[in-house]
């Protein structure tokens, strides 16, 4: 099994959703979180006086995957929150080693 | 004698005020820094609010307008002790007790608009300390001179709602507390943008309508005066805020929300001055004049002089006033659509009493604001610790969070 760990530009989410499920994912843990990278930060203008954000607001999905379809996951959400810019995102995927339903007390892949 | 109509729309000016400062400007304010220093400004300008009012009625009333003194008046009113309840306040036809009220609503928003100037770093108790003092030493001799018949109103300065009273008042000391406080950490370049720009606009927008109680309330009758000062009052915020969204649309591309109201404001605070005196084709030039000189004021205070007047008191309120009192000696000649100058004054004499006007209200506030703070640091100290100030005012002076989510 893997845990995909996706952190994208904000506006992109929906797409993202959408061609998740079009794979048949079934879930997902979405957060908002700020971060930088190469993009680093931006500037905003308040009176005439530039601001430097140091951190940009990112969207972070998690996904548990089995091993089979984690790789077409990754492939959809790196073609649908692509936009080409700086700033975009990245996609991680991390050995996932257990999982358990808490309503069934289910364990392993039959929990995902 | 007593004039129901007149009292009606006093009182209704009244509430129209007090309401600019609760809670107008304490979420203008407060929608301009982070979020952990939202309740210390709102608690700010209700504090100082609560506090103004009992020393106004204790003695800093009757020290403005009882009493002919050129310099300070005197204690005869007191508590309003010995008013009766139905005396008119002198040379109006409202109740002196409505008019104590109204003049208090000024006395409550001008040390609250210096408020903007120390945001995220003063002590509370320092707060209250200095407002205490600086009302007593900078507002009621100054309110004196110009409204209770001393030296400046006897010379003929003409100050309709307080561009000289409140806004240049305000303004000159702000500045003076910025530079005796120091910047906040992180000033210039990493300060934190304002935490809630829609709450600012909020804000403004009820400064925008209490400002027709201001100035409209300042002609103390319904009539004539009043409804050309409201004219006058809402052209000038309109047009004012219309040249700054011109501004940031032209240098930056993007016209801000934060910008366009901030703008309003200084309209707002240009045509205070003016507002009884002149017409509206001056309040489109005097909108046009306090839109542009306090747009470039807030860049020549922040980067120019570096000082961290951190909401913009002085460039927004104190250049702003002193623009509107400087232009009431032009407009206010009939030919320019104003109601006339004092017979036998010619414009350039009226320049110059308005220039005395300016030069003498500038003077005494930098110095006893100076000396305010001065007594102030010695007593409560006049800053929080670097590591208050880091986590924010809210929890660390009045233990309380802003949002609890």
């Amino acid at each position: 099994m893997k845990y995909i760990i996706a952190v994208i530009q904000p506006h992109r989410l929906e797409a993202v959703r959408t061609a998740l499920n079009n794979i048949g994912v079934q879930g997902m843990t979405v957060s908002e979180v700020r971060g930088f990278g190469r993009q680093k930060g931006q500037t905003e203008i308040y009176r005439g006086a530039e601001y430097t954000m140091q951190y940009v607001p990112k969207v972070k999905i998690e996904i548990a995957a089995n091993d089979g379809v984690a790789d077409s996951v990754v492939d959809a959400i790196c073609v649908s929150a692509r936009t080409g810019h700086i700033g975009d995102g990245k996609v991680f995927v991390l050995d996932l080693e257990g999982v358990m339903r808490v309503r069934t007390g289910e364990m392993g892949a039959d929990a995902l | 004698m007593i004039d129901a109509g007149n009292t009606a729309w006093l009182i209704t000016a009244t509430a129209l005020v007090l309401f600019m400062t609760l809670p107008g400007l304490a979420l203008f304010y407060g929608g301009l820094v982070r979020a952990e220093n939202l309740l210390s400004v709102l608690m700010q300008c209700f504090a100082i609010a609560c506090l103004v009012s009992v020393v106004w009625l204790l003695c800093a009333y009757s020290l403005t307008f009882s009493g002919p003194g050129p310099w300070i008046g005197d204690l005869e009113k007191a508590l309003l002790l010995g008013v009766p309840r139905d005396a008119a306040a002198p040379n109006t036809s409202i109740p002196e007790s409505v008019f104590f009220m109204f003049q208090m609503t000024f006395a409550i928003i001008t040390p609250a608009l210096i408020v903007g100037a120390f945001v995220e770093r003063m002590r509370f108790g320092a707060v209250l300390l200095f407002t205490f003092l600086w009302l007593l030493l900078v507002y009621v001799p100054v309110a004196h001179w110009v409204w209770g018949g001393g030296w400046l109103a006897q010379r003929g300065v003409l100050d309709f709602a307080g561009g000289l009273v409140v806004h240049l008042t305000a303004g000159v000391s702000a500045l003076v507390l910025a530079v005796l406080l120091g910047p906040r950490m992180g000033f210039p370049d990493e300060v934190k943008p304002p935490h809630a720009p829609w709450m600012t606009m909020a804000g403004a927008c009820m400064l925008w309508v209490g400002w027709f109680g201001f100035n409209a309330g300042s002609a103390l009758k319904a009539g004539g005066d009043a409804g050309m000062a409201m004219t006058v009052t809402h052209i000038s915020a309109a047009t004012a805020a219309l040249v700054w969204i011109v501004i940031e649309g032209l240098k930056f591309g993007k016209p801000s929300m934060v910008g366009a109201v901030t703008g309003a404001v200084a309209g707002l605070a240009s045509i205070t001055p003016a507002s009884g005196f002149v017409g509206p084709v001056a309040a489109l030039v005097i909108g046009i004049a306090g839109g542009i000189i306090c747009y470039f004021m807030v860049g020549v205070v922040k980067r120019g002089f570096r000082i961290d007047d951190s909401l913009d008191v002085f460039a927004v309120h104190g250049v702003g006033g002193a623009i509107g009192v400087l232009l009431t000696a032009v407009f206010v000649d009939a030919a320019l659509g104003g109601a006339g100058l004092a017979e036998g004054r010619s414009m350039g004499a009226q320049a110059a009493i308005q220039l005395t006007g300016i030069v003498a209200t500038l003077l005494w506030s930098v110095a006893l604001s100076f000396v305010s703070a001065k007594v102030v640091h010695a007593v409560t100290g006049l800053r929080v610790g670097a590591e208050a100030e880091e986590q924010g005012l809210d929890l660390r002076i009045h233990g309380e969070r802003g949002y609890n989510m």
